[in-house]
This record gives structure tokens, sequence and C-alpha cells, in this order.
């Protein structure tokens, strides 16, 4: 746990984004995770990425559920609503709030018990409803709270800190995301935020459901020989695939494509995703390709990271349920009370 | 001597042979002579092949409760043939198929047989299976108009409006209604003793049942979000809120819908998609039955002490555990009151009329969103299912919504330090904000877990505490927002206290106490908690009943836990065997304490 208090004065010379907002303007409240804990980087991230895009940040809704991952929240966008909901079940208090307000942000961070285990249906009927949302899951295989236990994206023979292997099959949810659905799916390490920024960057601009899956080692019970999950192992073994560059709307894109090299994406407000291939036979926007890469890499031991997956023209909750393009909790009794004259016609039909 | 509009009709029937629909014609026939009637569909947890009874009463008397002795059975199930023949009354009617003979040990001689060959009359007419099959319950139908006498001209046009567009439908439907009318004119002797003639009851009344009533009410009390689980009995609550809100609620210029429903993966995401919607500001409910309340639990926590409005419909049925699926019973009060590990406590709405359905489901979210807590509306089977004869819906125009307590970007601006939990009204409850409403002031981390006023997570003693008694006077707070009970005095010594569908037998059971010499003042419970009138109820009468369908006493549990009441002030009518409670066995009830303590009656009665 670090110590040190934040004074609330920024410096005057400190840079400001497009709103005149400075980096501190996206911070949030000191955190109590451990010194080194791969999720303290993951919001380091994710105030860049925030900061950087200009967006204010009480427009965000920040919603988790139990675990070292859900409590971050409070350490990142501290003027913004968080809501701390119960343990796995943050993707349906997410739907919930995203159908009731469309005009928001919304940020999602789990961990691999949360959404691995406990939440696994919960998420993947996120996933299929294209909930529009940044979902994030901080995987360190990991129970931390309750002291080193396996969750289920721990590896099969991958050790806890005494040397007991795991015995199971470890769920992969970057697979899950994209058999389901999900419209954009990457894989990074808390530990590179070069990669990780730009990701985040995209993904929140991204239309429907953004979904991350962050190694985030745990310093205190899987960062250990043995362990899959480790800094070690995760440099050693890492393997990008495509490196996501962010190109906000203003500035000049220039569309270059060297077959095998590079492609852009559009995205829904102007600006664009430009892709670098670092493996030349990979196709990040064939969602069966991109599957058979995840799974064919996994079984060589390889952590694939980058954006694996991104949809074209994605849709998201609100164009499948045709909602009004106003936030239904804006509409007042004027638009939902039908009124007396129709209530009469209404008796008449039950007669 | 001819009697008329007063009897209790049973059609035994196969489910899935269609019969509901020319069941349902027959009911929506007589109301629609303007006779008030109940109606209760029997059925098993089965899509086709199992018995099914669908009742009928009418009466003009208000006497709508089941009744264990049956006046007409139109009996059209040979599995289940002796036990309807048994269920009849001495004189009264046994319709049935004489097509095929039947053991003779299945005949009484104390009843009227009146068989019909329907199978037979069939056969010469329709050649297709299907329609033999289905059209032998329109032949039925048509002969009980002529035995009852029944306006046929309803009848006939209730057809051609059902099948509007399908006009081949028509005529083959009319023709078998026919076969049976006029069979039974030329055989039988028309009408029985026992008939129907129009009537001004019914006349302003509608006929529906309270599950769609609550769906209505949702959609005038502005629920935007419904997100449900499909399980019996309250599935058609989420179906009927879209089908009205398609209607009502759809954008007639961009075609787009200002509601949204959605069919969540279980019962625990259901609740977590109406508190994320609550948290955010819009009206959101869910519709369920006891094994959703069940897994329900851990989010009612959150929702009481993280204090977001969510709106539920626990339609009851008969448990624990899959129980009884298509059978009704009040047995969620404890589970729903208390739902959750930890101290708490959720207000509850009693409807016993689909008017009151529509009336509380309309007015759970203005409580709910003034309280910041979960409502559950307790409905039930026999309510929520059923279709009966009930007052119209009405809407006072210009009527608000209360949002309660809400901070607009104004309201920040205005406002010195935002404490989340703090209570400067005294009330317990302290204002919220939405997300997005503030660049700078107002927003806070909603939590599970312990905080202190400024919604800072905290586990001091004397925080958490204090929290836990602020939601106590909270409670208070409630308590005076709930409808009140509905109380008929005339200074009896003793009373009834009852709630939801036990009030459906309750004219009935009076009329017959009447009768011997008994009379009681009632007290019809409406919400929980409940407000000072039941403390003066029970404490004004030396000897209080009080009905219920559970077998544990989940409602004086409740009230001896609530009030001031001690255990031996009550005197518990419990019914738990899935019907819907009789008057019969109420007034048995009434009757054997009466005998037991030798309670005086008001006038001697020659028995």
């Amino acid at each position: 746990m670090t110590f040190v208090a934040k004074p609330k004065i920024h410096h005057p010379l400190l840079k400001v984004n497009e709103i005149g907002l400075k980096r501190r303007d996206y911070e949030g409240l000191v955190s109590t995770l451990c010194a080194g804990c791969g999720h303290d980087s993951v919001s380091a991230a994710l105030i860049q990425a925030c900061s950087e895009l200009s967006l204010p940040p009480h427009k965000f809704a920040k919603l988790s559920g139990i675990g070292c991952s859900s409590k971050t929240p409070s350490y990142f966008l501290g003027n913004s609503h968080g809501f701390n909901s119960v343990h796995g079940r943050m993707p349906s208090v997410a739907t919930g709030a995203n159908i009731a307000n469309r005009d928001l942000i919304y940020i999602g961070v789990s961990g691999d018990g949360d959404s691995a285990s406990i939440g696994l249906g919960q998420f993947a009927h996120a996933v299929r409803r294209k909930i529009n949302m940044l979902y994030i899951v901080d995987n360190n295989g990991t129970y931390g709270l309750t002291k080193g236990q396996f969750s289920a994206t721990n590896d099969r023979g991958s050790t806890n800190k005494r040397g007991v292997p795991n015995l199971y099959t470890s769920i992969d949810l970057v697979s899950m995301a994209l058999q389901i659905g999900a419209s954009f799916v990457a894989r990074s390490f808390s530990g590179d935020k070069t990669q990780l920024v730009p990701l985040m960057k995209a993904a929140l601009l991204h239309r429907g459901f953004a979904f991350i899956d962050v190694i985030s080692p745990c310093v205190m019970f899987n960062n250990h020989d043995g362990s899959t999950k480790s800094y070690g192992y995760i440099r050693d073994h890492s393997a990008p695939v495509v490196d996501a560059d962010f190109i906000a709307p203003q500035e000049e894109i220039e569309i270059y494509y060297a077959p095998g090299t590079a492609e852009t994406v559009a995205m829904p407000d102007g600006s664009s995703l430009r892709l670098r291939k670092l493996e030349d036979s990979y196709n990040p926007r064939n969602r069966v390709d991109a599957l058979a890469y995840v799974q064919n890499a996994l079984d060589e031991g390889e952590v694939v990271t980058g954006l694996l997956y991104v949809e074209d023209d994605s849709v998201d909750c609100h164009e499948v349920l045709e909602t009004p393009d106003v936030p239904l909790n804006s509409l007042d009794e004027s638009v939902l009370c039908p009124g007396s004259a129709e209530l009469a016609a209404v008796n008449d039909s039950f007669r | 001597m001819t009697t008329y509009n007063e009897f209790v009709i049973r059609f035994a029937n196969v489910n899935g042979s269609g019969s509901a629909s020319a069941n349902g014609m027959f009911a929506k026939s007589l109301f629609r002579m303007g006779i008030p009637v109940a109606t209760r569909n029997i059925f098993p947890s089965n899509i086709q092949g199992l018995p099914t009874w669908f009742e009928v009463r009418i009466s003009e008397r208000g006497h709508f409760g089941r009744r264990e002795d049956i006046d007409i059975m139109v009996a059209m199930n040979a599995e289940t043939y002796e036990e309807d023949v048994a269920c009849l009354r001495p004189g009264g009617y046994l319709v049935y198929d004489n097509t095929r003979g039947r053991p003779r040990s299945l005949q009484r001689s104390d009843i009227v047989d009146v068989g019909i060959p329907i199978t037979k009359l069939i056969l010469p007419e329709f050649s297709d299976p299907k329609q033999r099959q289905l059209f032998k319950n329109i032949v039925y139908l048509g002969a009980m108009s002529a035995l009852l006498n029944i306006d046929f001209s309803i009848l006939t046009g209730m057809v051609s409006s059902q099948y509007r567009g399908k006009d081949a439908l028509i005529k083959p439907n009319i023709h078998a209604m026919e076969i049976g009318r006029n069979y039974a004119y030329k055989y039988l002797d028309c009408p029985f003793d026992m008939q129907v003639r129009h009537s001004e009851l019914a006349k302003g009344k509608i006929f529906v049942d309270g599950n769609e009533s609550a769906a209505i009410g949702a959609v005038y009390g502005g629920a935007t979000v419904c997100a449900w689980y499909p399980i019996t009995p309250s599935t058609s609550v989420a179906e009927a809120f879209e089908k009205h809100a398609l209607k009502l609620r759809t954008n007639q210029d961009t075609g787009r819908k200002n509601f949204a429903v959605i069919q969540a993966e279980d019962e625990l995401a259901a609740l977590g998609m109406v508190i994320g919607a609550g948290w955010n500001g819009a009206r959101a409910f869910t519709a369920t039955s006891g094994p959703g309340i069940s897994l329900m639990n851990e989010f009612l926590g959150l929702a009481y002490f993280a204090e977001i409005p969510a709106v539920l419909f626990d339609i009851q049925r008969a448990g624990p555990s899959t129980g009884m699926p298509t059978r009704t019973q009040q047995s969620d009060l404890l589970s729903v009151a208390f739902a959750s590990h930890g101290d708490t406590r959720h207000p509850m709405l009693f409807p016993s009329s689909p008017k009151e359905c529509f009336d509380f489901a309309s007015a759970s979210f203005d409580i709910s969103e003034r309280i910041q807590s979960p409502v559950v509306v307790m409905s039930d089977l026999d309510l929520g299912m059923n279709e009966m004869t009930s007052d119209p819906f009405d809407w006072e125009d210009g009527r608000k919504y209360d949002r309660g307590k809400v901070m607009s970007f104004d309201d920040l601006e205005e406002s010195e330090a935002f404490g989340r939990y703090v209570d400067s009204d005294g009330d317990g409850i302290g204002y919220r904000t939405l997300p997005g409403t503030h660049p700078s002031k107002g927003s806070f981390f909603t939590r599970g877990t312990s905080r202190d006023e400024y919604a800072v997570y905290t586990e001091a003693p004397e925080a958490y505490s204090e929290n836990m008694d602020r939601l106590v006077r909270k409670w208070e707070t409630i308590r005076e927002l709930m409808p009140k009970s509905e109380i008929y005095e005339a200074n009896h010594r003793a009373g009834i206290l009852f709630y939801g569908t036990s009030a459906t037998p309750m004219k009935e059971s009076l009329d017959m106490l009447y009768e011997e010499g008994v009379e009681l003042d009632t007290l019809r419970i409406r919400s929980f908690p409940f407000g000072h009138e039941v403390q003066e109820f029970i404490d004004s009468h030396s000897t209080v009943f009080l009905v219920e369908q559970n077998r544990d006493a989940q409602m004086k549990t409740l009230i001896v836990t609530d009030l001031n009441v001690h255990p031996d002030q009550i005197q518990s009518i419990l019914y738990y065997g899935g019907m819907s409670i009789s008057a019969d066995f109420i007034v048995n009830a009434v009757l054997e304490a009466y005998e037991r303590d030798k309670l005086p009656r008001l006038r001697e009665v020659s028995s």
C-alpha cells in the first residue's frame, strides 16, 4: 500500500488536454493495493488514456464486482460515479445502467475470479447483448483477497506459491469473447503501457462491447517461478500480433496500406485506429481466424497480445433494443404516461 | 325454483386440447351479459396431455372464492372422470360426452346426467382430425349456451371478432357451436333451473387478470426498464408490459421505443439490471416468483444497503424449492421481508384485485424512488393468472411522478458539501445524484460495503451503527408512506385480518358466518410495514383471526415482529394446499374456534 498523500494543488505548468484538464483531474484516490500490483498499472493506463482522449471525467460511470480488481475504480476518475456491486454480477448492473443512460461512457473493471468463475455467465451474456462499454479483466490467475487460491484462468500445471500445481484447464476469456460475438477483443499486459494505452483509447471509443484481458500479475500470490501469470513468464512468453495506434479525428491521417503490414479502422466519432501487424498471417478483422490463432498460440504456451479482433460497423445494445436517442432516464411523465384517454381504451379492451 | 346468475361451473379438460379458448369465451360471454364473473384455471406444470380444470364462478352477491362443491361439471377428461363426478354437489348437473358408455360404478343417483354425443356429432361434420379435436370444445360451448340460456349473439359476435382477418375460421366455429346448441334444444331440457340472465352489475367493470393489470400499472407508473427471467406464474407480467408498452410507448414518428425489455439469463442478472438502471435514474422492475426471490437475495441486500430504487413483482406460487409451480400460495412473505444476509427489511404491497395490481404497480415506483430502496408487490398465481371482474383502471391526468430526492445540476451548484448519506431532513433518507450530473460536485462511490455519510469506505463501528440506525429511521418514514389497511368496523368483539387473495372468499365467508350468528369486523392488510391502524384493530378486539395461505403463519410473524402484539392475540387460519382458499375453509375454522373457546354468538342459531 502506498501512503504518499497526493497534493490537492496542481503544478501550474502541468500540461492540459483539449478540455483544459490535467492528467491529475483523471486520477482517483490513493490505491490501497499491494506495492507493485499490476492492477495499479492498469488504473494508471486508464487515467492516461482518458486524459489523452480529453473526455470529461464526470461523464464516465465505473462499475465493478468484488475482488482486488474491483477495488480499482476508486483509484481513477475521482469525479465520476462508481458502483462496486456484488461478486461476479457487475455485467448485469452495467447492463441496466447502460440501458438507463446511453450517453455515459461505461468502464467495467473485473477480475478473473469475478468474470471467469462466479460471474462467467454474466460476462458471457453482457458480451452477447453488445453492451456499449469497455470491459477490463485484471487477470492474475489467483484470488488475491482470500490469499492465493487458483482462479479459473489459472493454467493447468501452473503452481501456487507452495508449488502445488493447478489440475484444471483454464478458461480463456479472450476466446470466449471472440466466440460469443464481442466486437472488440484485445489482450495486453499491465507491464506494457505502450501497448495498453492505445488499446484502451480505441476500446473507449468503440461502439459495442470492447473487451481487454489484461494479464496483471499478483505480486503477493502469483508472481513466483512456476506461475504462468508472473511478470517474468509473461515477458518471456508474450507474443504481440497486432499493435494499435489510436489517431484522433483532428490529426491528419495518412492512410497507407501495404498488404500484411497496416490498415486503418474508422471509429464512430471520426477518429481512426491504425493497426500494425507484427505477424503477417494474422487478420484481426476475421473472427474465425482470430479465434483459431489465439487457440493455437495457447496450445504452444504463448500469450498472444494486442488488438486481436475488431469489427467494422459494430452495433450496440441500443440499436438492438431500438431505444430513443435520448437517455431513457431523461424521460418524464409527459412522455412515459399514456394518460387517461388511452387508459379508457385499455379498459374497453377488457370488456 | 329457477335461480339466476349464481353458480359455479367447472370444465375438466386435457391440457393442450384447445379447451382454454372455448372456456375463455364462455366466461367472457357471461361478463358481456353484465354478470360478475371470476375464473380459476387449475393447470399442471405441463404443455400437453395432463388434466386441467377451468372453473367459472358467477355471483351477483359478490361471492368469488373457490367453492368446494360444484354446481355444474363439464367432464371432458376420461382420466379424471371419477373425481369430477364426485365433486358435484347433490342436485348438480353433469355434462359429458356420452358417445361411449361409462362404467356403472361412476354413476350417481343424486345428480342430473346430461349426456351429449359430442364425438359422434362431430364426426360427420369435420374431416380434419385436428378440427375434430378442437371443435369438441366449441360443441359443448354451444350446448352450454342453450342449457344456461346464454345470449347466443354475444357468443357468435365473439367468434367473429376473435377470428377477424381469418374469416375461414369463423364459419366452422359458429357451425360447431350450433351443432351443440341445436342438439341441446332438440334432446335436452333447456335451460337448466340454474341459468343466466342479463344483469347491470358488471356494467362499467373490466374482465382482466392481475398480471396484465400490474403490467399496465408499470407502463403508467413510468417504468422504462423491465429485466426478467421466465418463471410461472409471473411470466405474463413482463410479456404484458412489453405488449402494452409497444402500443402505448412507441414513438409514432421515429418508431423508437421509450422502454427496454431484457430477458435476462437468470433472476440474479434480472435484478442486477434493475438495480443498475435504478442507480442511473430510470424506473426499472422485474417480475418473478419464489425461486427467483431466493436467487435475488444478495442483490436485494445490496439495493437495501446501497439505497437504490427497484420494484419487484413476486407472483407467489407454492414452495419451497420447485414446490407446486402452478399452484397458489402466500408463502414468500418472510423470505421477501428480510431477503439477504445481514439486517435487512423490505417493504411489501399486497394487492387483492386486478385494479389494485394496477394501482400498486404504479405507486410502487413512486414509493421506491422516494425511499431509495426496493419495493415488492406481493401478488400470487390466483390473482395474477386468472381473469376476473374488476373495477376499471383510472388515472388522473396531470399526476406527477415522485422521483424522490435527486439533486439536479442546479441543486449541486447551490449546495456546499454533498454527502450521499447525510440525513439532513431527519427522515432517514439522504439525497442522491445521478452519474454525469455535474463536472465537479456530487459524484460518489456506491458500494455494498460500510461507508460514512459521505460514502467513503469505513469499518469504524460508530459510522456503521449510525448508518444502520438511520435505516431504521427510514423504515418509520416508509411506514407512513405505505397504503393503509381497509377496515370495516361495527364494534364487534371479534375481528378478522386477511390480505391479498384471501380477500376473494371473504364476502361469502362473512355472509355464511352471519347465518351462524357470527359477525366479525374486518381489516385487510395492504402493506408492510404496518400502519398504526393494524395495532389498534388488534388491540381493540378480544378475538382476532388472521387468514393466510401458508403453513407457518408468516404474516403473523411479521405482525408480532413489526408491532407490539403478543402472539396469543392472533389466531391463525392457515390454508396451504395450493388451491385458492375457500369460504368453507374460513367459516369452518372460525366456527371451530367459536365452539372450542365457547365464544358468544350474536344470535342463537337453530341447527
